[in-house]
């Protein structure tokens, strides 16, 4: 009826939805598995529940990565939200580009594994847990996007709120392994993997002020 | 049938071809604009439903229309229907949504003033007046609607996708409301000069069903507006979807709404009735642009919106057509009756 058999306009819609849904809910799951990867590096180093857990996210990620090709397709071979389209095509691949960027971390570790000091641990942690947390209220500014657009600006404000955290601790951290008595190739090494975890965040607000625009933009 | 007779009609089918390249393209120009429905589909549903209205409902306005000045003559609704056709075509050339109701209102006050014969100046009033007020209840209208959808879609807190499936099925329901009322409402403006001087004859099939000739010349006038649409109206399209106010689809929704029931108000004998029987003053049947309507509704969801984001100056240029349209309408329709009758030898009234 509308370039699309009409039954097929609400079947499509409704798969979309589910899809775009399990698309935010990996992007949630990926931050909690590495929210327990951290830890589990740091106490055992690279052992088999850490390799496991990297298969996870890695399993994961391919999902996502399925997921947005074929959102994309759907959306541009049933025209499907002209208007609002490109944003929302472009909002799944910059998240796509976290769940890229938790992966390539996990691997960071698995592969250079780090030595980081027991005195740096509770530290690295708290900051991983400030960015799962960025990354869950991103998880909620989406939803609100799509659904709720009232509430964009105060799950948008979250987000925020924790990347500021998260430079604060990343900041402090950095600061620390600098003050240290490490070699400079270790402090170097070390400062590459806590900014690495730290930039997720950056990533993470920068959607969601993207989201606020797309918001503006799908007011009525 | 006579050829000339064939001829002359034909006045009228480029009329109804006009109507459907220009006037038929607000129907769905916003829907397509803002691609929620695709030119094809559009095009299909228009047509049939501008028939249909056309056929059922197109009696009220076409008796307003005779009243202004009754057209005698075939070779003289010839002269009217090419005038005003022409005129509009050539504003649909530069890409304007002017009004065929405007073009025949102007050339057959044209051919009142070549033939010397007396316009009605109270329908003419009445005319002008639902001119102006259509646009501006068309506005009111899509202000009511913008404000209710608003906060009704923040409340239901529909998915995007959900939200955008619903949305194409109002559109296209919302269109055929629409056409259907175009159909009723300006079939006047294609077929009504012919109505007194029709060259057809009742059919009755069986007794039950008579298809008067009136309904006949209407059918025919349906079927040119519905070439109309699917040979030219997809550029006015584009112009009412996109230039004037960029919009999003559910603000699409809500001008095609506002401007199907601003005509068929102007075209329902029924809710005419309905006023009347309960002393109230009566809607005037009378054709009014659908143009104005689409241009009243855009205008009113942008000034909801602050009227930053309305294009001022398409606007302006849209009017400026409205003022020029019915003058140049007349003046083509007096140059032609003057061909027809010094040049050809026809009779151009009685």
């Amino acid at each position: 009826m509308f370039g699309l058999k009409s039954s097929s306009l609400f079947s499509d819609t409704k798969k979309l939805e589910r899809e775009i849904d399990e698309f935010v809910d990996i992007l949630s799951e990926v931050g909690l598995v590495f929210k327990n990867i951290i830890p589990t590096y740091l106490n055992h180093s690279a052992n088999t529940q850490f390799d496991e857990m990297v298969e996870k996210v890695k399993g994961m990620e391919s999902k996502a990565d399925k997921i947005t090709k074929e959102v994309e397709h759907t959306l541009y071979e049933e025209t499907l939200i002209p208007d609002a389209r490109s944003d929302v095509l472009r909002l799944l691949e910059h998240m796509d580009e976290i769940i890229g960027m938790y992966q390539g971390n996990c691997y960071h570790f698995s592969i250079q594994k780090p030595n980081f000091p027991k005195e740096f641990h509770q530290d690295l942690i708290e900051l991983t847990d400030t960015v799962v947390n960025c990354v869950e209220a991103l998880c909620l500014t989406v939803r609100s996007f799509f659904r709720d657009i009232k509430t964009v600006r105060d799950n948008g404000h979250k987000v925020t709120f924790y990347e500021k955290e998260s430079d604060i601790k990343f900041s402090a951290l950095a600061r620390r392994i600098f003050d240290s008595e490490l070699s400079l190739d270790q402090k170097m090494h070390l400062r590459y993997f806590v900014e690495k975890i730290d930039r997720i965040c950056d990533q993470a607000e920068d959607i969601a002020d993207e989201i606020q625009i797309y918001a503006i933009k799908r007011s009525v | 049938m006579d050829l000339s007779i064939i001829i002359f009609l034909l006045g009228g089918l480029f009329l109804g071809w006009s109507l459907g390249a220009n006037d038929a393209a607000n129907v769905f120009g916003t829907a397509v604009g803002t691609r929620m429905v695709r030119f094809k589909t559009a095009a299909i549903v228009c047509s049939i439903f501008v028939i249909l209205g056309a056929i059922i409902s197109g009696a009220g306005t076409t008796e307003t229309l005779g009243k202004l000045g009754a057209i005698n003559a075939l070779p003289g609704a010839f002269a009217a229907c090419v005038a005003a056709g022409l005129s509009v075509y050539l504003m649909t050339k530069v890409g304007l949504p002017v009004s065929t109701t405007q073009a025949i209102v102007g050339a057959i006050v044209g051919w009142n003033l070549y033939t010397g014969s007396a316009t009605n100046v109270k329908i003419l009033i009445t005319i002008l007046g639902t001119w102006v007020l259509c646009p501006v209840i068309s506005g009111l209208i899509a202000m009511a609607f913008y404000s209710f959808t608003k906060n009704f879609l923040l409340k239901r807190k529909l998915h995007i996708l959900r939200l955008d499936a619903y949305t194409r099925t109002a559109l296209l329901l919302a269109g055929a409301f629409g056409a259907y009322s175009l159909g009723a409402n300006n079939i006047a403006n294609v077929m009504g000069v012919f109505v007194p001087i029709s060259p057809f004859t009742d059919i009755s099939i069986s007794s039950f069903f008579v298809f008067s000739s009136k309904e006949q010349l209407f059918l025919l006038g349906g079927i040119a507006i519905a070439v109309g649409v699917f040979t030219y109206s997809k550029r006015v399209m584009f112009t009412v979807g996109n230039d004037l106010l960029k919009m999003s689809p559910v603000a699409a929704f809500i001008v095609v709404i506002s401007h199907s029931i601003v005509l068929f108000l102007f075209a329902s004998q029924g809710i005419s009735n309905i006023l009347q029987s309960v002393n109230l003053p009566s809607i005037p049947l009378v054709p009014v642009s659908s143009s104005q309507a689409v241009v009243g509704a855009v205008i009113g969801i942008g000034l909801l919106k602050g009227g930053k984001e309305v294009q001022w100056s398409i606007a302006g240029k849209i009017t400026v057509g409205w003022f020029t349209l019915p003058v140049i309408a007349a003046v083509i329709s007096m140059l032609l009756l003057f061909i027809l009758s010094n040049i050809f030898n026809l009779s151009v009234s009685f």
